[in-house]
């Protein structure tokens, strides 16, 4: 198919199904399209074809950008250590209720 | 332009089901029942056809979808036709039990699959048309008719989205493609006349406030068609000669090699379940 | 981090149960490896949609139709998420469908096999898909996660593969003594070739100990392949049908059944191409894309056109 690659036509998008209202949108992998529309339309007869799904986003595999695992020091280990971001860091008497 | 059920309004005592139905009206509705049921099995199997062999994964997944929805169509409507026609046959003995005189699709549903691009430019053709019909047919007066047309009406309508945006791509793609899409066209167009005609079957019908009448249908029709194809770049094929015969049961070569695989194990084995 | 390090890491990691992902460090050997399986598994999954696909527009009902129609797809559809979970180790998949067009890329030998009757579209469901699940369902805890989560989509999904398989056999079987004809003479066609699904013996299976030390398999091969057996027998008995195998028996100390030897030749002939129908399916698929390459180049032409065009009202309105 290298003569599809020289054309940038055909290129991944990946998915993200949103299975009922209210629920976030999930990513479940990936398809094959050359625009948004055919993207979208192969989005929901692949991931879409067992119902389940209200809604879908398509987008440019190339448009995510990542943090790579070097990252995660920097970036996710600084917010490891600050408890008073989570409730159980208060203490509140007994009879508070709805606190 | 259909009135057999003022829209919006909820099923009444006037709306009639199989039980209820005057039985003067059973065999036109019985045939009325096959044209469609045919229509959507003839289809189905042609879409079929591509299941392991469409232009790229996607696709043949995409294709697969449109003949499942034909097939589920094809199974109520069969279903309605024989619980209609009262002689103790079911979907399947219509389906795998009729010869080709007795089937009552048109005849732009049996061609073959050919390349893609017919397959694309009949979908287009054939779902521009049932999106309309299955829309009109939601306010049927015969109550189950109008619940399978409401599932019929949002499948073909994503028919409908799935072909136009393909025929724009093939129409303004490459010459190749092009060229193939306009002769798809131009193949196809005198098999469309037939999706509008009116006989006595449709006559009572209409006039009982069961269908919709079929020459309603083909101005918005070809309104439809004809923004697709311009946006596609292609040309609409001037009106000529158009070839009818599928609704009285006179098909094309094609139907009987169809039917010869399709019913060869019911046909082979009767006694046998499967 | 010298690589002796990073392979010790790596190493903990897996045996700690961590899911390997894709941007993480792993050994070129364990992406290799992950990168063969997966592409094969996906081909055979596209491979595997031929032979069945053969009886589409013959099934003997619209239920029938339906159902097989909606499997068939289902192949397609997990083909596809195997694609889409192997492209995250850096591969394109067009270059591996292009290896598996081109003869170099191996898929499943069993749809090498032809589908003679209706009978083989009951036992496909019920022996091949059963053969399947056993391993994916092993395959659903992979350590590389994109491939585990595949599985477990795919496990969910191919529930009713196996049940539509046998519920054909067991209608067959309570038919016609033509049917019953029919379900024993395809049970006898494909009871060997499933059993040569889970791959050579341990003693001979090249991949299998980095496989299992890396936890992308959990089980070996002839573990796979006994408890297969051990599951499958009662069915078969069950239906009143008999497997074409006379050292069958059932070990009452162990409590599994024992089964004869297969035949390993035939195994790897059909492995190296010479089977009823390795060139007939090569050559489907070859003639599916080569087919639909006007149609791809079409939709690519299109998307640059529309492209074009925004880019020069984009320039018009700056």
């Amino acid at each position: 198919m290298s003569e599809q690659k020289s054309t940038g036509g055909m290129v991944p998008w990946e998915v993200f199904v949103q299975p009922r209202t209210g629920a976030p949108h999930e990513h479940v992998g990936n398809v094959h399209a050359s625009d948004a529309e055919m993207a979208l339309q192969n989005a929901r007869d692949v991931y879409g074809r067992r119902g389940k799904v209200v809604s879908l986003w398509v987008t440019p595999a190339s448009a995510i950008h990542a943090t790579t695992p070097d990252d995660s020091g920097p970036f996710f280990d600084p917010a490891d250590d600050k408890p008073y971001r989570h409730p159980s860091f208060y203490k509140v008497p007994h009879g508070g209720k709805n606190v | 332009m259909f009135d057999g059920r003022a829209s919006g309004r909820p099923t009444s005592d006037t709306d009639m089901t199989t039980a209820t139905l005057d039985p003067e009206l059973r065999p036109a509705l019985f045939d009325y029942l096959l044209r469609l049921g045919d229509d959507a099995l003839v289809l189905g199997h042609r879409l079929s056809e591509w299941c392991g062999h469409g232009p790229y994964l996607e696709e043949d997944i995409a294709l697969t979808n449109l003949a499942l929805d034909c097939v589920g169509q094809a199974n109520g409507l069969l279903g309605l036709a024989a619980e209609v026609e009262g002689a103790g046959r079911d979907a399947d003995d219509l389906a795998f039990r009729r010869d080709a005189l007795d089937f009552r699709n048109a005849l732009i549903v049996e061609l073959p699959k050919g390349d893609f691009g017919f397959t694309v430019a009949r979908q287009l053709l054939f779902s521009a048309y049932a999106h309309l019909l299955y829309e009109a047919l939601r306010e049927s007066a015969f109550e189950p008719l109008a619940g399978i047309a409401a599932k019929a009406f949002k499948e073909a309508r994503y028919h409908l989205r799935h072909s136009s945006e393909w025929l724009i791509r093939l129409g303004d793609g490459t010459d190749e493609s092009r060229q193939r899409a306009q002769t798809a066209l131009d193949d196809l167009w005198m098999y469309t006349g037939e999706l509008f005609e009116k006989d006595d079957t449709l006559r009572t019908l209409v006039d009982a406030g069961l269908a919709p009448d079929p020459r309603a249908l083909e101005a918005p029709w070809r309104e439809r068609v004809e923004a697709v194809v311009s946006q596609a770049t292609l040309t609409l094929p001037e009106d000529d000669f158009m070839l009818t015969g599928g609704r009285s049961g006179r098909h094309t070569e094609h139907l009987g090699h169809l039917l010869a695989e399709m019913q060869f194990l019911p046909r082979a084995y009767p006694d046998a379940v499967w | 981090m010298n690589e002796v390090a990073q392979v010790e890491e790596f190493e903990a990691r897996i045996r700690q149960g961590e899911k390997i992902e894709p941007k993480d460090w792993m050994p070129e050997r364990y992406r290799k490896q992950l990168v063969r399986m997966m592409s094969q598994h996906a081909h055979s999954e596209v491979v595997g949609m031929l032979p069945e696909g053969n009886w589409i527009t013959r099934a003997p009902s619209l239920r029938r139709k339906m159902a097989l129609l909606a499997k068939v797809q289902d192949e397609a559809g997990h083909g596809l998420y195997i694609y889409s979970a192997t492209e995250t180790l850096g591969v394109d998949r067009d270059d591996l469908v292009q290896a598996l067009l081109e003869g170099k890329a191996k898929y499943s030998s069993i749809f090498n096999y032809p589908t003679l009757t209706w009978a083989d579209i009951g036992v496909i469901g019920w022996f091949v898909d059963g053969a399947a699940i056993v391993n994916q369902t092993m395959l659903a805890k992979a350590s590389y996660g994109p491939y585990a989560r595949a599985m477990i989509r795919i496990c969910k999904e191919e529930n009713f593969h196996k049940k539509q398989g046998y519920e054909i056999c067991v209608t067959m079987a309570r038919g016609t003594p033509e049917q019953r004809e029919m379900l024993q003479d395809a049970i006898n066609r494909w009871w060997w070739p499933t059993l040569m699904m889970f791959g050579p013996p341990d003693k001979d299976s090249t991949n299998s100990a980095e496989l299992l030390r890396w936890k992308v398999k959990q089980k070996s091969n002839d573990e796979l392949r006994r408890h297969f057996v051990n599951i499958t027998v009662p069915q078969v008995q069950a239906l009143g049908m008999t497997l074409p195998d006379p050292d069958l028996k059932y070990d009452e100390e162990a409590g599994a059944w024992r089964f004869g030897a297969i035949d390993w030749d035939e195994f790897w002939r059909v492995v190296r191409g010479r089977g009823p129908c390795n060139r007939e399916r090569l050559r489907a698929r070859r003639a599916a894309h080569e087919a639909g390459a006007w149609v791809r180049a079409a939709a690519e032409a299109y998307a640059a056109k529309q492209r074009a065009k925004q880019e020069t009202n984009g320039v018009r309105a700056a």
